[in-house]
């Protein structure tokens, strides 16, 4: 279980994680950095478990995979959001930090909120109401790098299956 | 069913007879772009997928191009981190400064990407090649280790929207404008997984730097891929690499291919536009701003640092003096436009107007080094993006336009329309 942080449409890379610390690549310094755009040292209100719920195109702007690496190595369990930016999904999906999209969760979240996300069931659930948001199932192609906990792990199994 | 050029392009590499939206396919890729910011961390998940060699040490670019010259020791580290691995794998194509140019500048210019490929970018303005009729797109580090591995990608089939713009341009309007006005009417999101089809006469008639400048932002809209048809411009400039153009193939979108939404605009009457802080979605004509007073103007970057925008802006500044309460710093995309910028005078110009000229490098767009914003300050730039803290401190505003506006503002001290200091 977790606290949301709800945020609005369009949060972008910058605001997720601001270039001047694009030339970080250690996974701690990039956690204390994130969300460090929308509002300096937010990263330290962050608990492991917590989950972000955002607005339309969570994530605009840059390909930098230090983004979602930030919020993931943050403790951030994962984000909930009515739609998500194109690149930030993809790279969201090869790190294994879960994304999911629901429109209605979104809606019916609140800054402050307990929730708990089932992802394999694919299950959205206030701690509070009982009420719960059913996620789409993802693409096969999708699901596979999911299962593998990321790209890399796939990628291995693809090249062992080549040899 | 009729195919867009983003599905045949597509389809030839899928090994497929057709694709369509929504098909998710696996894709050979014909070349794969990181730089010293995605490339650090797509080492670093190269070296974990545990293979010795790359796919194809021919077909990866790696360029040092945004923390270059090197800023700082982290970024001197990067870099250095980014060249034994050049090293190691004999990577044909590694440029590190004093070499490289903004990459979305270089790679068209050296001939590197051509009509009918498919090329990955660990960098999200890759989208830029699809003015040569090119599928290219932007993707994080992890992809882009994996193609470096596989030499090939997933793709979902995006949908396309065609965008088609008629009428003749006014002076002062060129390629920036036009993007900076679609955004502002599709939105942000508009073109989210999308592919962006840019057609009618305006575009055939458009130069190769203009159309480059568009197909750069159509990430801006949350495009997948901003594609066109090659023009007689285009199909000049390709010819111009002589053996290495003979690999280009050039596709054109069948008359009955789907469009989920086809937009015209008609652009003769099209002010010089610029993007208010903090959306590249918030364009206005420039009239409507220009009371706003500026610290800093910033000309360069993937999206308008090529020659056309020097020379749109040389034009403005030759004779007259920057604002002296303001910095101006001018950017040449490569180390070849810089040259020809010199040869032709236009250094000359900038230095006497009271700028400041740098090597090729992204620094100043995303607030990197060479040019970032103080608490409170204000900038108009000739890039892509002002997103909250873009150039510098979250307090700083920023706003975007083309090179016109962005000299004729450098003299004025605020926003201005160029005819203003004609």
């Amino acid at each position: 279980m977790g606290t949301v942080f709800k945020f609005g449409d369009n949060i972008d890379t910058d605001v997720i994680l601001p270039g001047k610390y694009l030339n970080i690549t250690d996974e701690n310094a990039l956690a204390e950095a994130c969300m460090d755009g929308y509002e300096e040292r937010f990263a330290t209100k962050i608990k492991p478990g917590d989950i972000f719920v955002a607005g339309e195109n969570f994530g605009c702007g840059s390909s930098r995979e230090h983004a979602p690496i930030s919020i993931k190595a943050a403790g951030v369990k994962c984000i909930v959001a009515a739609s998500f930016a194109r690149i930030f999904y993809r790279n969201a999906i090869n790190i294994g930090l879960p994304v999911l999209e629901s429109p209605e969760a979104v809606a019916h979240f609140m800054e402050g909120d307990n929730c708990d996300v089932n992802l394999s069931e694919g299950v959205i659930v206030d701690k509070k109401t009982g009420e719960k948001f059913l996620v789409n199932a993802y693409p096969q192609r999708i699901q596979a790098i999911i299962e593998k906990g990321g790209l890399i792990s796939y990628v291995k199994d693809v090249i062992k299956e080549r040899d | 069913m009729g195919m867009t050029i983003t599905e045949k392009i597509i389809a030839q590499h899928a090994g497929l007879p057709e694709v369509h939206s929504g098909e998710l396919v696996a894709v050979l890729v014909d070349g794969i772009l990181t730089n010293d910011i995605s490339g650090p961390l797509a080492l670093k998940e190269f070296e974990k997928i545990g293979v010795d060699k790359v796919f194809d040490k021919e077909k990866i670019f790696l360029l040092m191009d945004h923390f270059t010259s090197n800023a700082n020791i982290q970024a001197a580290t990067n870099c250095k981190y980014c060249r034994d691995f050049a090293k190691k794998q004999s990577i044909t194509h590694f440029y590190d400064s004093g070499r490289v140019g903004i990459e979305h500048a270089f790679l068209p210019e050296k001939g590197l990407v051509l009509p009918g490929q498919i090329i990955l970018g660990g960098d999200s303005h890759t989208c830029t090649y699809g003015a040569l009729g090119a599928f290219s797109t932007g993707v994080g580090s992890t992809d882009i280790a994996a193609a470096m591995v596989l030499g090939e990608t997933w793709l979902r089939i995006p949908e396309s929207v065609k965008c088609i713009y008629h009428g003749n341009l006014k002076d002062y309007v060129a390629g920036k404008d036009l993007i900076l006005l679609t955004i502002g009417k599709i939105g942000v999101s508009g073109a989210r997984y999308k592919a962006i089809e840019f057609a009618g006469e305006v575009i055939d008639g458009l130069s190769v730097d203009s159309r480059l400048t568009m197909c750069n932002m159509a990430i801006e809209a949350g495009a997948k891929n901003g594609i066109m048809k090659a023009n007689k411009a285009i199909k000049d400039y390709v010819s111009s690499f002589g053996q290495k153009a003979e690999a280009a193939v050039y596709y054109e979108s069948d008359k009955d291919a789907i469009y989920e939404a086809t937009i015209e605009f008609d652009v003769s009457d099209l002010e010089p536009q610029v993007a208010l802080p903090s959306s590249p979605g918030n364009a206005v004509p420039v009239g409507e701003c220009s009371n706003v007073m500026l610290d800093q103007v910033v000309i360069g970057s993937c999206t308008n640092g090529r020659m056309e925008d020097l020379r749109t802006a040389a034009k403005i500044l030759k004779g007259k003096k920057t604002h002296p309460y303001l910095r101006t710093v001018i950017i040449p995309a490569t180390i070849d436009i810089y040259r020809k910028a010199v040869e032709e005078g236009l250094i000359d110009i900038f230095i006497d107007a009271g700028a400041v000229v740098s090597t090729p490098t992204c620094g100043p767009c995303f607030g990197g080094h060479m040019g970032c914003l103080a608490a409170g300050e204000k900038a108009i730039s000739t890039t892509n993006r002002n997103f909250v803290g873009r150039m510098g401190d979250p307090s700083s505003k920023l706003y975007l336009s083309g090179p016109a506006v962005a000299a004729a503002s450098a003299i004025k001290g605020r926003i201005a329309h160029p005819k203003e200091v004609q």
